[in-house]
């Protein structure tokens, strides 16, 4: 079996910090913060967040923030929960939440959350569980869980289990690894894992595993490495990740490296980008891959930066 | 990139637009991640922030948030002001339909695109259910697991209406592909939630049926199994009582095909209370390598071949096994109750 590209991988994410025409960067403009929270998580489960200038980086994202205290995917671009949660885990990742206006961020969230218990993304009212996801992750970070009706946004993700014990974005829509993901992750943040199906979630998860080892995100679908994210820390969290081939699953994350020049793909031999970067390498520290650090995986930032932030 | 886009003006050429002094993106005093664009894409861009950070709400503002979209369909702030300007503008929405409509033809898996496509529908109200229905329809012509049309759907049988053809749509897209878990899902939407259905206990027998029919089709097929097992959701004494789920078993079982389901499903009865017939003991032998036919259990025998074939989750039908005696108690105990 190969081996994590550790170094190639460091060199690869500190080098799209710095690249010029490249169109890509230019149609990802408006979510940038999303990369920088992808490349950063990256950089420091591989123990090289040092390598990155701190300051500017805070300084940044901290112009991406608005008057209402929610957060734009880069400076001059509006506000919704989607960057605001990855602004708050690049602050976690420096420990530097304490510069932010605490009530103010978590007044911004708050008034996201409908009557019944769901979550809008920005003003314009688009519901998911993704949402519901951001707003409790972001809010726990900051120790803001009071500021919300918790009961009710709990009860709006049980809305949307599945006869297959999977979760959909809204009441009704089909199971999906990655909305499972939001859902599990924000009834583990707020201590709710018990209305989960964990024995029949469990099942369908890990029938997610295909011959090649790889997970997909549904039946019939192509496996895919942000499924070794998705998957992998649903299992997790409900404890039953010995019910996948975990060995196979790390071969197959492995031969979605670009061994010469760094990144992972989502498949093998496709082209490498940051987001699959962060899962395939985030999926490898869930799998206790040597020389990673551990990753939490309902909050998606490094053991070690959780515990510093809750247990001072 | 359209062809009516290799012919563009640029703006700064556009004798309408010489009022306007363009707003460069400020990456800030040092950019973390300094971008280069295309030059038109740039020069857009430049305009809208112009026009965005004059707040204004004009016809040639809406045709240029129509540009930056077509440059790039994926930002939220673009598609923002655009909302604000057909609200000022009162635009004619079915336009608006339109404009979506060709861009989903180029790219269906933009969050942006279907929520902006369901603010325009909101707003029209039930008088747009049919064409919305459509709508996904085509989109499903190409991709049948759209998540994001599903989810439309969905929203727009809730909403708007339209449920009258629904069921009838789910056999049609299962008739295509019987694979198709987003059509299953959707089936059970439909007969869990369609107003008119009186759900799930009066349509179970017809739906148990028409199930039974696709899984011997092919019996692989993930999706109809958990589909089966739904159908039975909260009343497992007739999922236990119900012959033809044990019959499916034994066909399954003997008909020399992948049974992994069959035998899932079979465990399942098993814990629950069912005491399997002869033939299906028969069955389930001549699937066992003599040199294990050890375990006396009937369940325990089910795990023990699940073992065998589905090594990927072996520790899954390991675990199944080992709890095997708890849920047979739990499974009589519910039974009685009944």
């Amino acid at each position: 079996m190969g081996q994590l590209a550790a170094e190639k991988h460091t060199k690869y994410i500190l080098q799209i910090e710095k690249k010029k025409d490249d169109i890509e960067s230019a149609l990802t403009e408006h979510l940038r913060i999303n990369g920088a929270y992808w490349g950063l998580t990256t950089l420091d489960i591989l123990g090289n967040l040092k390598a990155v200038e701190q300051e500017a980086v805070i300084s940044w994202v901290m112009s991406c923030q608005h008057e209402s205290g929610g957060f734009g995917g880069n400076i001059g671009h509006d506000p919704h929960l989607l960057y605001t949660l990855s602004a708050i885990q690049i602050l976690s990742l420096f420990n530097k939440t304490q510069i932010l206006n605490i009530p103010k961020v978590s007044t911004y969230i708050s008034t996201l959350q409908n009557k019944d218990g769901s979550f809008s993304g920005d003003k314009w009212g688009e519901i998911d569980t993704r949402f519901s996801y951001l707003a409790i992750c972001s809010l726990s970070l900051l120790n803001s869980l009071d500021k919300i009706n918790v009961e009710k946004a709990v009860e709006y993700i049980i809305s949307c289990k599945n006869l297959d014990g999977g979760f959909g974005c809204t009441p009704g829509a089909e199971s999906h690894s990655g909305q499972i993901f939001c859902c599990v992750g924000a009834l583990a943040i707020t201590g709710c894992l018990h209305y989960v199906d964990k024995d029949l979630l469990g099942w369908w998860l890990c029938e997610r595993q295909v011959k090649s080892g790889g997970l997909n995100g549904r039946p019939e679908k192509l496996p895919d490495v942000c499924y070794s994210w998705w998957v992998l820390s649903s299992l997790i969290m409900i404890d039953r990740v010995d019910w996948i081939d975990k060995e196979k699953l790390v071969k197959f994350i492995l031969e979605c490296q670009d061994i010469e020049n760094g990144g992972i793909s989502d498949r093998p031999d496709d082209a490498v980008d940051v987001f699959h970067t962060y899962f395939g390498v985030a999926g490898l520290s869930l799998l206790e891959y040597p020389g990673l650090k551990a990753i939490d995986p309902a909050y998606a930032l490094p053991v070690d930066v959780i515990n510093r932030l809750f247990l001072k | 990139m359209d062809s009516d886009e290799d012919e563009r003006i640029p703006l700064s050429q556009r004798p309408e637009w010489s009022d306007i002094t363009p707003v460069p993106q400020d990456d800030g005093p040092n950019p973390v991640v300094p971008i280069a664009y295309s030059e038109e894409f740039a020069e857009t861009m430049d305009y809208f922030r112009a026009v965005y950070l004059a707040d204004e709400r004009s016809h040639r503002a809406l045709q240029l948030t129509s540009e930056a979209i077509h440059f790039n369909a994926g930002n939220y702030t673009v598609w923002q002001f655009r909302r604000v300007i057909l609200e000022a503008l009162n635009a004619d929405l079915h336009d608006e339909l339109e404009f979506v409509e060709h861009l989903a033809s180029k790219n269906s898996k933009n969050y942006q695109l279907w929520h902006h496509r369901r603010w325009v529908a909101e707003k029209l109200g039930s008088e747009a259910a049919g064409r919305e229905l459509e709508f996904t329809k085509n989109i499903f012509l190409n991709d049948a697991k759209n998540y994001h049309a599903w989810s439309h759907r969905q929203w727009v049988l809730q909403n708007l209406g339209g449920w009258e053809d629904e069921l009838a749509y789910c056999d049609k897209l299962l008739e295509d592909d019987i694979f198709n878990n987003s059509a299953w899902n959707q089936r059970y939407f439909v007969i869990t939630r369609h107003p008119g259905l009186g759900g799930i206990e009066g349509i179970r027998d017809s739906e148990v049926n028409y199930t039974i029919k696709a899984i011997l089709t092919k019996p692989e097929n993930e999706s109809p199994w958990r589909y089966l097992r739904g159908l039975y959701k909260n009343n497992m004494k007739a999922f236990v009582t119900d012959s033809k789920v044990s019959t499916l078993c034994l066909k399954v079982l003997t008909s020399k095909v992948n049974c992994v389901f069959a035998l899932s499903l079979l465990l399942d009865l098993l814990v629950h209370g069912f005491e399997p017939t002869q033939d299906l003991k028969n069955a389930l032998e001549s699937l066992i390598p003599e040199s294990n036919n050890l375990d006396s259990d009937v369940a325990a025998r089910v795990c023990l071949v699940l073992e065998i074939m589905d090594p990927m989750r072996v520790n899954y039908w390991r675990w199944r096994k080992s709890s095997l005696s708890s849920h047979v108690e739990d499974g009589v105990k519910n039974l009685s109750v009944h």
